[in-house]
């Protein structure tokens, strides 16, 4: 009997051993892509690979001004649209639950969700690229389709977990229904709903796919939203296949950039999350 | 019970507001001043009305244009791919060649591309996403250990595709190339291999993270009548947690799988973008390939004739349906678990 | 007779095909303080919500006959300026959380978008802490968020917040039912202070409570009003068996 409740605990520790190692021998890959990055990248990065444009191929130095613009422009042309079009559609969805229009909405949210951005790319290259031409805003339009059911989702879970009462108590007050949403219920959800924003920007701003057929990319500094702009995941993935050895060293520095940017996203929406405690 | 205000009421409530200051307010200082401004209150109130209807058509209106997106993309794609639908019919999925320079179109290579490395991936992560679950969801609860692997495990996600895929090409499929000469075959390097690889590591916070909450979730009183019999942790876990959560880490997987066969920019620099079938299973897994993804995000800039641009097309069409059934079956199963 | 603040007359709810104020007939006069009692599910809760309009915002929800605040009917009157006018305080205290103490008290005005001047404000301000007794204890921490205080304090705070929009009536729903017995008793006393200015209208689950603070007490079963009277004569010699029934506590 005591050997084979002895079988049996070597059998369970046997078994602990087994998760911990699988749970935390994944984080390897992680760290070495991390740690790659930081070294390749982080000899790139110096103020004259900030402020200038790629050199011509096959010559030495250059930057990436016009990606770090680029991307800057297109994802916050999408947050301008997104951001509003987001929460407004997560508080119908919050305050409309069980009726018709918000069973369609959520589904067509759960949908966008599972769309791969690649088809998000070549849908919108139909909608406006082959009327209008490549364009920045087209990429914006595209990162918005990506953004908007982010927004969406972290709104309406945030407004749920309000307490009702929080809404009854602004309406005994005869405030009308607009203002109670704008004035009362958004503000005390403001936490989530920002971190749901950050994320969402996280998210979109490292997308390659949906900007390929849409804000193409562009060897320029260009502040024009109607014309092709370049962005940095972009810049990544056309010099990372390039044959040049020069342009690959600017594609680790864009990396590199690319990566500081959303680890610094994603410990933004940590902390917010963290100091107001929410569940995303 | 009707809303609209009519003019009658409208007169009559500012006389009622004097007759309530007199018996009331008697005791306020500024006693016109008061009245002034509960007059001013009720002429806004009417004001307010309107913006409320207002305020509520623009929430539907938002609505709307989610509806209007997702059915958008669905007619755009149905519309473009519609020339290839026509000429090349039903057996354009499974025609073995894919020649657009003698114009003959055919998926398969691509459905098997998009199939082999999504399984592939998912197989390798599955086991790595159970533990994370498993050891997050009931080993490691709290704590700094716990919330620092939680967080690294979400950074997995974080990190954007196209980075996983030069880093792969530049560190891991020379590493690949190495062991494929080892093992006696065409020594590429970029492929099947290379890419389900980076898509493994890639797709694994999806299922951990729900599958730690869903662990997570099992009723204590479960787990403490197994360890009241004298179960060992790793038979509470086997005979109790696992079952308990069956259906939930399956939704999980699920959406692991969705991620996986939409997956783009790293898997197109490491496919290696030939639209041609290898012969045996050995040179399909460690040779060059193409998905139904990649295909797209490699040719359809220099898709010249319109019935290979719908072809195209009809591959994200494809897509477009697959990846969304399987991600609606997941949020369903999730949905129907979370309530019960 | 007095001049009566709120009288129903054949007043019907409904929560869909749920019936649950049934034809309800009651004048309540001026500077009184009423006490709605009954068993759960009584529809005392539904009523009450019907006199500020509160009940039509929830789905599916209806409400027939008349109710006047004066000579007024509620029901063609505009909402928002019903609820100038009626007051209500909840169950559980609700302040806002986003907002300070200050701001908290003249939520009404402020979430309405009235401007004032500082100094109007500052005086709404004081009078309505003072009038819920709050003023002493919350005078040097008025920038405070509204959720620092403790349960009782939050719930002075709601009624302050009620009565810096002047109104005529001021509803109670169970507003003691969440406190400890200290903060209930603080809470109590409160109300016979506000009705030499006001007209309070308290449901309650608690019969001992409704002795204690009310004039007259109103008496549902069932969706009905079935007595109505002094509160004295209601605890001593109540006319109906169901009421006797349940001031004897047979049910609950």
């Amino acid at each position: 009997m005591d050997a084979r409740i002895g079988i049996r605990n070597t059998k369970s520790m046997l078994f602990k051993g087994l998760i911990v190692f699988l749970a935390f021998v994944i984080t390897l890959p992680l760290i070495i892509v991390l740690l790659y990055i930081i070294k390749q990248g982080v000899m790139q990065v110096n103020w004259h690979f900030l402020t200038h444009v790629p050199a011509p191929e096959g010559e030495k130095g250059g930057g990436i001004a016009n990606a770090l613009v680029g991307s800057v422009i297109i994802v916050g042309q999408s947050s301008v649209l997104a951001i509003p079009i987001g929460i407004l559609a997560g508080i119908y969805l919050s305050e409309n639950p069980g009726t018709k229009l918000a069973y369609y909405t959520g589904l067509c949210v759960d949908v966008l969700q599972g769309v791969p951005s690649i088809v998000v790319g070549i849908v919108v290259y139909f909608w406006l690229v082959k009327p209008l031409g490549f364009s920045a805003a087209s990429g914006s339009i595209a990162l918005t389709i990506m953004m908007l059911p982010i927004v969406i989702r972290a709104t309406e879970h945030t407004l749920l977990l309000l307490p009702p009462s929080l809404k009854e108590a602004a309406l005994s007050l005869g405030v009308p229904y607009h203002r109670v949403i704008l004035k009362v219920i958004v503000p005390c959800g403001f936490a989530g709903i920002l971190s749901g924003i950050i994320l969402s920007i996280a998210r979109i701003i490292g997308e390659t796919a949906p900007l390929l057929f849409t804000a193409l990319g562009n060897n320029y500094l260009s502040f024009a939203v109607t014309k092709p702009m370049e962005s940095l995941p972009h810049i990544i993935f056309t010099y990372a296949t390039s044959p040049y050895d020069d342009q690959h060293d600017l594609a680790w520095g864009a990396s590199f950039i690319l990566l500081m940017f959303v680890l610094f996203l994603n410990i933004v929406t940590k902390l917010i999350t963290r100091k107001w405690n929410i569940q995303l | 019970m009707s809303m609209s205000p009519s003019d009658t009421s409208n007169k009559k409530k500012p006389k009622k507001d004097t007759v309530a200051n007199a018996t009331v307010d008697g005791t306020i200082a500024g006693k016109e001043q008061m009245t002034l401004m509960k007059n001013k209150r009720l002429d806004l109130s009417y004001v307010q009305m309107k913006w409320e209807t207002v305020f509520r058509r623009i929430l539907i209106v938002m609505s709307v244009i989610m509806l209007i997106v997702v059915a958008g993309i669905l007619a755009t794609l149905i519309v473009q791919s519609w020339p290839s639908i026509k000429s090349l019919g039903i057996g354009y999925l499974w025609g073995k060649v894919w020649d657009p320079v003698n114009n003959v179109y055919g998926a398969f290579p691509f459905l098997i591309g998009t199939l082999l490395t999504s399984f592939t991936a998912l197989i390798i992560s599955v086991p790595f996403s159970y533990a994370i679950s498993i050891y997050l969801g009931e080993y490691n609860t709290k704590g700094w250990l716990s919330n620092l692997l939680k967080n690294t495990i979400e950074l997995i996600a974080a990190v954007p595709s196209i980075i996983y895929g030069f880093w792969a090409l530049f560190v891991l499929v020379p590493i690949v190339r190495s062991f494929e000469m080892k093992i006696g075959v065409a020594p590429y390097g970029v492929g099947v291999c290379s890419a389900s690889l980076v898509l493994a590591v890639m797709i694994i916070p999806y299922a951990a993270s729900l599958g730690t909450s869903l662990i997570r979730m099992v009723p204590s009183p479960l787990k403490e009548g197994a360890y009241a019999l004298g179960a060992t942790r790793f038979e509470v876990i086997r005979s109790v947690i696992l079952p308990y959560t069956r259906s939930g880490l399956f939704a999980g997987i699920l959406l692991s799988l969705g991620r996986a066969l939409g997956e783009t920019m790293a898997v197109t620099v490491l496919i290696g973008n030939t639209s041609a079938i290898a012969n045996s299973f050995k040179e399909v897994f460690f040779g060059p390939g193409n998905t139904m993804a990649s295909v797209i995000a490699n040719e359809f800039a220099e898709a010249d004739h319109p019935v290979y641009l719908s072809a195209l097309i009809e591959l994200g069409l494809v897509l477009f349906f697959v990846t969304v059934i399987i991600n609606l079956i997941g949020k369903r199963i999730i949905t129907r678990y979370t309530h019960h | 007779m007095e001049y009566s603040v709120v009288s129903a007359t054949n007043f019907n709810a409904w929560f869909g095909d749920n019936h649950v104020v049934k034809d309800v007939t009651i004048k309540i006069e001026k500077n009184q303080v009423i006490a709605v009692m009954g068993p759960s599910g009584c529809g005392k809760t539904t009523f009450l919500r019907c006199i500020n309009r509160m009940h039509e915002l929830i789905p599916g929800a209806t409400a027939k006959g008349s109710l006047k605040l004066y000579d007024d009917d509620v029901y063609t009157m505009n909402p928002i300026y019903v609820r100038y006018k009626i007051g209500m305080v909840f169950q559980r205290p609700n302040p806002f959380p986003n907002l300070s103490i200050y701001d908290n008290v003249v939520a009404g005005y402020k979430l309405n978008g009235l401007r004032m001047h500082k100094a109007d404000m500052d005086h709404i301000v004081e009078k309505s802490l003072t009038s819920a007794a709050l003023w002493k204890e919350v005078k040097d921490s008025l920038h405070k968020k509204g959720t620092f205080l403790s349960g009782g304090q939050q719930q002075r705070l709601c009624i302050a917040r009620a009565i810096a929009m002047e109104p005529e009536v001021i509803l109670f729903d169970e507003p003691t039912s969440a406190l400890d017995p200290i903060s209930t008793s603080s809470v109590e006393q409160l109300f016979h202070e506000l009705k030499v200015n006001y007209t309070l209208i308290i449901v309650t689950h608690n019969m001992q409570q409704a002795a204690r603070v009310s004039d007259k007490t109103a008496f549902f079963y069932v969706g009905e009003l079935v007595e109505f009277d002094e509160t004295k004569t209601m605890f001593t010699a109540p006319k109906d068996i169901r009421t006797q029934n349940y001031i004897t506590g047979r049910f609950s």
